[in-house]
């Protein structure tokens, strides 16, 4: 079976632009939230595109482009691609593309008429554009599509990508999420949904917790065939290890209350990595600080892991960096692998009410993994979204 | 009815803002300028169609825009239909 490696990560969290900036404050205990809310402060798409790039891309394209650039960089793929370009992939995951596109092109519309609509409005909103217009800068002309599952679509879309290049459809694929919908529709949709913290407070798994904080961003990685990176001597960040992918079919928005089907992603994926429970030293939960999510996720990992989930850390990037939707699978998987790389379980900022029940080990503050000698530095990496999609993946570092 | 006057003039100062803002450099701008040269493409000229028609009540069909090949000819498309 052929393996597959990561050996580029890139990233624009609301902890700043950077994959290494992300795990970096993140470890230290920063946050990106203010006011409620967890926006990229630190990111100027004219940083990375043109003014006339940047007006071809949604502002998930532009953040998309932005760590796709770090990623390839950091992969060595600057200079000419690892092989040949209809052999490399680019599967970019979104929970809804374009808004910011669409919301203004229809109040143009409303406004203003049907002749009003840009003609770049479809093109800038469809869910796919942060994988085509990837493609396209980058030159890849392998399998090239969107992924959509909501809070999974970023893991989902690494797993498909995984998979894309075990069964030999590419040698190499650019993958992650993306996501930038701090508009008025999206914050008034999820507000009426009653999904949001109204303390304006991400704090996973505590007794307080009231909802999540919404966030923007992008991550994006290389993942390469193992032996053709290491024959270019490519950085071996580390592997792709496990995948697993199930659905509730539950409900349209709350979890399955046990926890079943995220149970089932969390053992495909152990069992696809050919790894026991024991064998991981750290967990990265999906962790939304909703109160339904945080309790079943904990429900699944205790049926998953058994009593190997009492002995393992479980933290939550979204204690520092919000909700990032269709990009949080993406981002936390690469702030799983730094942490994984660095022998650091990061904080779940905020935690210190156990509630009842919640009764694992959530790192309030950040401390070294226990890596034993000639134990491999194996994570698990959670995601669930809306519509009862879960994902997890077993991620290893070098 | 034309909702500002149609003069080649005014015609070109409004071509010429908006490929600016699609993002190509004024310096290159004249009225034998190719799109082409200028990185102004199908989608650009899409746009360019709208503005002609919100300026001028002058709506350029696809069959039109097909035609023009330099700065010059979309000012003369312009300003031959108001």
């Amino acid at each position: 079976m052929r393996e597959v490696v990561v050996t580029g990560v890139g990233a624009v969290t609301p902890l700043g632009v950077g994959a290494r900036t992300l795990h970096e404050r993140w470890t230290a205990g920063a946050s990106g939230i203010a006011g409620g809310e967890a926006a990229c402060t630190d990111f100027d798409p004219l940083d990375t595109l043109t003014r006339k790039e940047a007006r071809r891309a949604d502002r998930f394209s532009q953040l998309a482009v932005a760590a796709a650039a770090e990623a390839v960089a950091d992969a060595g793929w600057e200079d000419e691609l690892p092989c040949a370009p209809d052999r490399v992939g680019c599967i970019i995951g979104t929970g809804i593309g374009g808004l910011g596109t669409f919301e203004s092109n229809h109040e143009e519309l409303l406004g203003r008429g049907p002749a009003a609509v840009s003609p770049l409005s479809v093109p800038l909103m469809m869910g796919n554009a942060g994988a085509g217009t990837l493609a396209m800068r980058h030159g890849l002309l392998g399998p090239c599509f969107g992924v959509v599952s909501a809070c999974a679509a970023g893991a989902n879309a690494i797993g498909a990508a995984a998979r894309t290049i075990q069964v030999g459809d590419a040698d190499a694929v650019l993958t992650g999420g993306s996501e930038a919908v701090l508009t008025p529709l999206a914050r008034a949709s999820f507000a009426a949904l009653d999904a949001v913290s109204k303390t304006g407070e991400s704090r996973p798994f505590d007794a307080r917790r009231d909802g999540f904080v919404m966030g923007e961003g992008a991550g994006v990685l290389v993942l390469e065939e193992a032996q053709a990176a290491r024959a270019r001597g490519a950085q071996i960040l580390g592997w792709v290890r496990g995948y697993g992918a199930t659905c509730d079919a539950h409900h349209l928005t709350a979890p399955d209350p046990q926890g079943a089907g995220a149970a089932r992603a969390i053992l495909a994926a152990l069992a696809d990595a050919g790894i026991e429970a024991g064998d991981l030293v750290y967990v990265n939960a999906h962790g939304t600080s909703t109160p339904l999510n945080d309790r079943s996720e904990t429900l699944a990992l205790k049926t998953a892991l058994g009593a190997d989930a009492y002995g393992v850390p479980v933290s939550s990037t979204k204690s520092a960096i919000g909700h990032l939707l269709g990009a949080a699978g993406a981002v936390e998987a690469i702030a799983t692998l730094l942490a994984l790389r660095d022998h650091v379980a990061p904080p779940t900022l905020g935690w210190a009410e156990e509630d009842e029940g919640l009764d694992l080990d959530y790192v309030p503050t950040a401390r070294p993994l226990t890596i034993e000698d000639g134990d491999r530095v194996l994570g698990l990496s959670n995601s669930f979204g809306f519509g009862g999609h879960n994902a997890a993946l077993v991620l290893e570092a070098t | 009815m034309s909702s500002t006057t149609v003069t080649a003039e005014r015609v070109e100062q409004v071509v010429y803002q908006a490929l600016e803002s699609f993002g190509a450099d004024p310096a290159e701008f004249s009225r034998e300028a190719t799109f082409e040269q200028l990185d102004v493409d199908s989608l650009d000229l899409a746009e360019l169609s709208q503005i002609a028609e919100e300026e001028f009540g002058v709506p350029l069909k696809g069959d039109d825009v097909k035609g023009i090949r330099t700065v010059g000819d979309a000012i003369d498309l312009i300003v031959s239909r108001a």
